[in-house]
Order: C-alpha cells, then sequence, then structure tokens
C-alpha cells in the first residue's frame, strides 16, 4: 500500500473523512491546531461540513445535533476543551449517539501547557461528565496507528451506539511518520440509523433524548447502556504485548509512553534484562484480563505515565495483590527520556 | 392520530386538535401561556404542510416534555444548547425544517452564547422565544428578563438592577446583528394578539423554507404559577406592564 508522510493531526483527520466524516465542528486549540486546519481545506471540498462553533460546549452540541440527525460526526480539542465538553459528551452517551471526539491531550490541570501529558485518562476512561457512562477510548501510539483507530472509532461507535474518543497527545499529534491511509468508506457500508431524526415520514416519530422523570424509565435507560457495556468489555477490548512470554519485569504504559517503553524494552533486552511490555490501545474497555494473566507470572508489574498514577489504579485492579506494582510518572508535561525509565527498570529485574 | 367525535347533522366543527399534536395531554400549568404558543406552533406546522420534514429541539424548561406533545421527530437538548443541536440538525441535514422553542433562562441566561452565535451565523432555523420573566420550571427564580422590581424567590424584595442586573433585551440586541433574517416580538393575552403572533411564528416558518435564515419570535408569556397570579391576572400584566418594557413589533425584518 502506498505509504505517505503525515503528521498525526493530519492523518487522523484524513482517516476521519476516509471513514465517510459528514459534520465536524471545533473550536482552536493547541496542540490540534493541524487537524482543525486540515478539515477546514479537506472537508468542505469532499462534501462534508466544517464550521468553527463560538465554543467547545458549542461544538459538542453540534456534534449531538448532526449524530441526531444520522451522519458520521467528529469533534476535537485538546484537554480545557474536552472539560467544556463534558456536558454535551453526557447527553450524547444517554441519548446513544454515535460520534468521535479526538482528545490531544496537554499538561493541566487549568491551562496548563501544550506539552505531551495524560493527566486526563480518568476523565476519558471513567465517564468524565455526569452519571453512569462510559466512552470507547483508544490509545494510538503512532501516527499509522492514529490512522487506523480512528476507522476503528467510527465502526464501534457506530456498533454500539456508544462514543468514542480518541486520546492522544500533542507528541503524537506532531510528529511526522510514513502512514498507509485506509481506503475510504463506501457510503452503503455505513450502518443505517433508523433512529436518526431524518423527518417522520411514512414510520412513527423518532425522539433523541437522555430525559425520562420517571425513575424506572430511566433506570432502564441506565440497563440498556450498562448492558451494552458489558458487550463492549467482552468484546473489544484491544491490547499489544512485546517480548512478554519470559518477562520477569512487565511494564504498562498507553500512547506517548508506550511508544517510548518499547524502545526501554529494547535497552532493557539488550543488557540481558527481561522486561516485556503491555500496552493497551483500547483504555477502556481496559485490558485487565491480559494484565491479570501475566501477573501470575512475573516479579513485578511497573506502570510508566505522563500523570500521577490515573492508569495505575487500573493496573492494580487488574492485578488484584498477584505481584509487586510499582509506579513511574512524570507530571506538567516532562516527558522522561528511555534512559531514565530504564533506570527506574534496574529497580527491579536483573 | 386523534379520534374525532362525529359532529351530528346541522352543526360544523370549528375546534379540534392541530395534526402536528399528538393526544398526549400538555403538562402546562392551567391558564399558562405555554399552552396557547405550543399549539400556534403545531397549526403554523399544519399550514405549511411541514410535519413530516420538521425536527423540534426541547429544551430545558417547563417546555421539557415538548416531544411528546407533537408528532415530529424531536431531540431534547441540555439547557441552553438548542441553537446548537439546531445548528447540528440543519448542517446535517439542510431539508428538514428546523425550530427550537425556547424559555428565556435557557435561551437568554445559560444559552445566550448558543443563541447569539447562531444568529450571527443566519443559521436557517426558527427559534420560538418564551419570554416568561422568570424560571418556571424550577420554582419562580429571577430570569434575565425579569423586570425591575419583580419579585422572584431569588430576588424576594424585588430585582434590583444596581445587584441583580437589568432586564436583558435580547431580541434587541439580535436585531443590532447582520446575521438574522427576521426578530420580532409578539404577545398572546388576547385573541388579536394571538392572531398576529400567529403570523409572526408562520413567517419565522416561511423564512425557513425560502432559505432567508435566523428567524426568532419572541413570545411575552406568563406563569401565572410562580408570579402568584390568576390567570386573567397574568395576562393582564403582560398587557399593561410587561409589553410596555419589552415593546411589541418587528425588531428586524430583512423582507
Ligand atoms: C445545566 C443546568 N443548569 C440548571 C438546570 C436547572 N433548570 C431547569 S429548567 C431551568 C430554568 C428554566 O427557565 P426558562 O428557560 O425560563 O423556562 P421556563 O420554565 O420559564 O419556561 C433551570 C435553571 C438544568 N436543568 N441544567
Ligand atoms: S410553572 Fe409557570 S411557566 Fe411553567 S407551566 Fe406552570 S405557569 Fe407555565
Ligand atoms: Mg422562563
Amino acid at each position: 500500500m502506498k505509504r505517505v508522510l503525515m503528521r498525526g493531526n493530519e492523518a487522523i483527520a484524513e482517516a476521519a473523512i476516509r471513514s465517510g466524516l459528514k459534520c465536524y465542528f471545533c473550536y482552536p486549540i493547541t496542540p490540534q491546531g493541524e487537524l482543525v486546519e486540515y478539515m477546514a481545506r479537506e472537508l468542505p471540498k469532499r462534501g462534508g461540513v466544517f464550521l468553527q462553533a463560538e465554543s467547545e460546549v458549542a461544538a459538542i452540541n453540534m456534534v449531538y445535533g448532526a449524530a441526531a440527525a444520522g451522519v458520521r460526526t467528529m469533534t476535537s480539542s485538546s484537554s480545557p476543551g474536552i472539560s467544556l465538553k463534558q456536558e454535551g459528551i453526557s447527553y450524547i452517551a444517554m441519548a446513544r449517539l454515535p460520534c468521535v471526539i479526538v482528545n490531544m491531550m496537554r499538561g493541566g490541570p487549568g491551562l496548563g501547557n501544550i506539552a505531551p501529558a495524560q493527566g486526563d485518562y480518568f476523565q476519558a476512561t471513567k465517564g468524565g461528565g455526569h452519571g453512569d457512562y462510559r466512552l470507547i477510548v483508544l490509545a494510538p501510539s503512532s501516527v499509522p496507528e492514529a490512522a487506523e483507530l480512528v476507522g476503528l472509532a467510527f465502526d464501534l461507535s457506530d456498533r454500539y451506539r456508544v462514543p468514542a474518543m480518541i486520546l492522544a497527545d500533542g507528541m503524537i499529534g506532531q510528529m511526522m511518520e510514513p502512514v498507509a491511509l485506509p481506503e475510504p468508506v463506501d457510503p452503503a457500508e455505513i450502518p443505517p440509523r433508523p433512529w436518526a431524526v431524518t423527518g417522520a415520514k411514512g414510520r412513527p416519530k423518532n425522539v433523541i433524548s437522555s430525559f425520562d422523570l420517571e425513575p424506572e424509565g430511566l433506570r432502564r435507560m441506565n440497563l440498556v447502556l450498562q448492558e451494552t457495556y458489558r458487550e463492549i468489555e467482552r468484546n473489544e477490548v484491544r491490547w499489544e504485548e512485546v517480548e512478554t512470554e519470559d518477562a520477569e519485569l512487565l511494564l504498562v504504559a498507553y500512547g506517548t509512553m508506550g511508544r517510548i517503553a518499547k524502545t526501554v524494552v529494547r535497552l532493557a533486552r539488550e543488557e540481558g534484562l527481561p522486561v516485556g511490555l503491555l500496552r493497551p490501545i483500547t483504555l477502556w474497555p481496559f485490558p485487565y484480563g491480559p494484565i491479570r494473566a501475566l501477573a501470575e507470572r512475573v516479579k513485578a508489574v511497573l506502570t510508566v505515565e505522563l500523570s500521577a498514577g490515573q492508569m495505575w489504579e487500573d493496573v492494580r485492579l487488574a492485578v488484584e495483590g498477584r505481584t509487586e506494582t510499582p509506579f513511574y510518572g512524570e507530571l506538567g508535561g516532562v516527558v522522561p527520556s528511555p534512559g531514565r525509565i530504564l533506570e527506574e527498570v534496574r529497580r527491579y529485574v536483573r | 392520530m386523534s379520534v374525532e367525535l362525529a359532529i351530528p347533522r346541522g352543526y360544523t366543527r370549528v375546534f379540534s386538535r392541530p395534526a402536528a399534536l399528538s393526544e398526549a395531554g400538555f403538562t402546562y400549568c392551567p391558564g399558562c401561556h405555554h399552552g396557547i404558543i405550543t399549539r400556534l406552533v403545531a397549526e403554523a406546522i399544519d399550514e405549511l404542510g411541514i410535519l413530516e420534514r420538521t425536527v423540534g429541539i426541547a429544551p430545558v424548561g417547563c417546555a421539557v416534555f415538548l416531544d411528546r406533545f407533537f408528532n415530529c421527530d424531536f431531540v431534547q437538548a441540555a439547557h441552553g444548547r438548542a441553537c446548537a443541536v439546531a445548528t447540528g440538525i440543519k448542517r446535517a441535514r439542510p431539508d428538514l425544517v428546523v425550530f427550537t422553542y425556547q424559555g428565556d433562562g435557557d435561551l437568554a441566561a445559560i444559552g445566550t452564547a448558543e443563541t447569539v452565535h447562531a444568529a450571527n451565523r443566519g443559521e436557517n432555523i426558527t427559534v420560538i422565544f418564551v419570554n416568561n420573566g422568570i424560571y418556571g420550571m424550577t420554582g419562580g427564580e429571577m430570569a434575565p428578563t425579569t423586570l425591575p422590581g419583580q419579585r422572584t424567590v431569588t430576588t424576594p424584595r424585588g430585582r434590583e438592577p444596581r445587584s441583580h442586573g437589568y432586564p436583558l433585551k435580547i431580541s434587541e440586541m439580535l436585531a443590532q446583528l447582520d446575521g438574522p433574517a427576521y426578530i420580532t416580538r409578539q404577545a398572546v393575552f388576547d385573541y388579536p394578539h394571538i392572531v398576529k403572533a400567529k403570523r409572526a411564528i408562520l413567517k419565522a416558518f416561511r423564512n425557513q423554507l425560502e432559505g432567508k435564515g435566523f428567524s426568532l419570535v419572541e413570545i411575552l408569556s406568563t406563569c401565572p404559577t410562580n408570579w402568584r397570579m390568576s390567570p386573567v391576572e397574568a395576562g393582564r400584566w403582560v398587557a399593561e406592564e410587561v409589553s410596555r418594557f419589552y415593546p411589541l413589533g418587528d425588531l428586524k425584518d430583512t423582507g
């Protein structure tokens, strides 16, 4: 397949367009500016709608409207903007509308900075807004993988009627790598949406809502969500393992850190250290089972993150005391070198 | 579909439920003008024959159950976000007729940004703005539109503009923008005004059908329950007090 050199942000935009994206709504924020620019330039040419909204609040509510109208729709932002979208995402989740949300995480809390960070893990994987809901969260660790996961995000979101998030950071967004872009999706292959608001002609009216004043009714709506989530947990857990067969120390890292951890595994192996890596690709559903299985045979599971230990909580839930679960994290947009992590690794294996 | 009673010979039917309305009873308090306004919207949809391609956006407020009242497709929006949701629907499917129906808290407080920017973009949608000067649904708190001196549960000694802010004349603000096609203020406290309000609603929908862009019909409404007035007193208060502060008539009409 032909490969082209692209930035992560551009590859995500192009992959989304090829996935049949019809409506894209945004509000500018670094480090995902190239994604917005690419969409502004390309999407209208290819029959889609590009609209710069007055805020992230408006943008996500436009996504809600477009998704309700039954088209493939997407928004992208970075941490502070994603915080503003949480109200809308909660409504979208309960109304069971498919859509894709891209979060190019940056350092936080507050205005933070624009450097790579992973401090939005809780927000992305535990709901984020109010109520009991989940997003399908996909974490690419390279530009080609980002492009690939965009198509998957649209497909999974359509299949389960659950919003999907691409969770990456400015490192993935701004680095350039060769990408084999997917073939454009045949519109006929996009699943039909009989529930969408398209005008009640020759059918009963459709209503898109997240509301039921009656507790029994709202309970039923919640149970539908929960059943869907259990199904996703059974079918859609994705992860990558590197050199885990004989590993005595298991690294767990995702996204940018997952990529750096791969280098760490190589360097460790060169020193003869039995180190492996499990890189979650779906952060929700989280690969609890695969981590648990490896925890049975390794001496320690070291979580490495660009946060104070958000994914670490899930790793510990997976391990459930079967082995040691140390943690190494960096904060504020500081990205540790492979050498720095290797020092950490040497504390647990010889 | 509704079951129509047989009309005895020699009689003619003079009143029936618009086809756009379902059989679900309104949840508004007795005598509240929301009921009149909702019915006028339904009549307009009937007269234009657009029921099968109309999508309504229900707000958060006393009209939150709007999707039950109508026979067309509906989307329930978050508080204040109706104009953004309408934008998303209309941009995705320009052939649909999209309208929002919003209270004054919804449209002019929490949703000010979404309203102003949809108007400024000239989104080709129809907005029905029900201004009753109060937060009806949550129990009668001050709204951005509450009159000076008006008592509410959060202004128990009356609205004091210097600390509570001045009533927001949002329609006048919107009329200053280049984007909107039609901004008008109407009322429904008596029959002649109901007829005029209906005409304005029809025009706001026709503008959309003709691709003219953003049209907003503000309608001065009542909240007898939280104003602590009878429906008759409430109607008189709109006629005598509210419409003096918020003058009726067209504020912008690009023709
Ligand atoms: C984000 C959010 N904040 C607050 C509320 C509570 N709330 C429900 S209705 C309402 C005010 C409604 O007033 P208005 O828009 O004037 O409509 P009315 O009931 O008067 O028709 C408020 C504050 C909410 N549902 N969501
Ligand atoms: S609370 Fe007020 S605005 Fe709401 S339905 Fe009752 S009278 Fe009407
Ligand atoms: Mg009100």
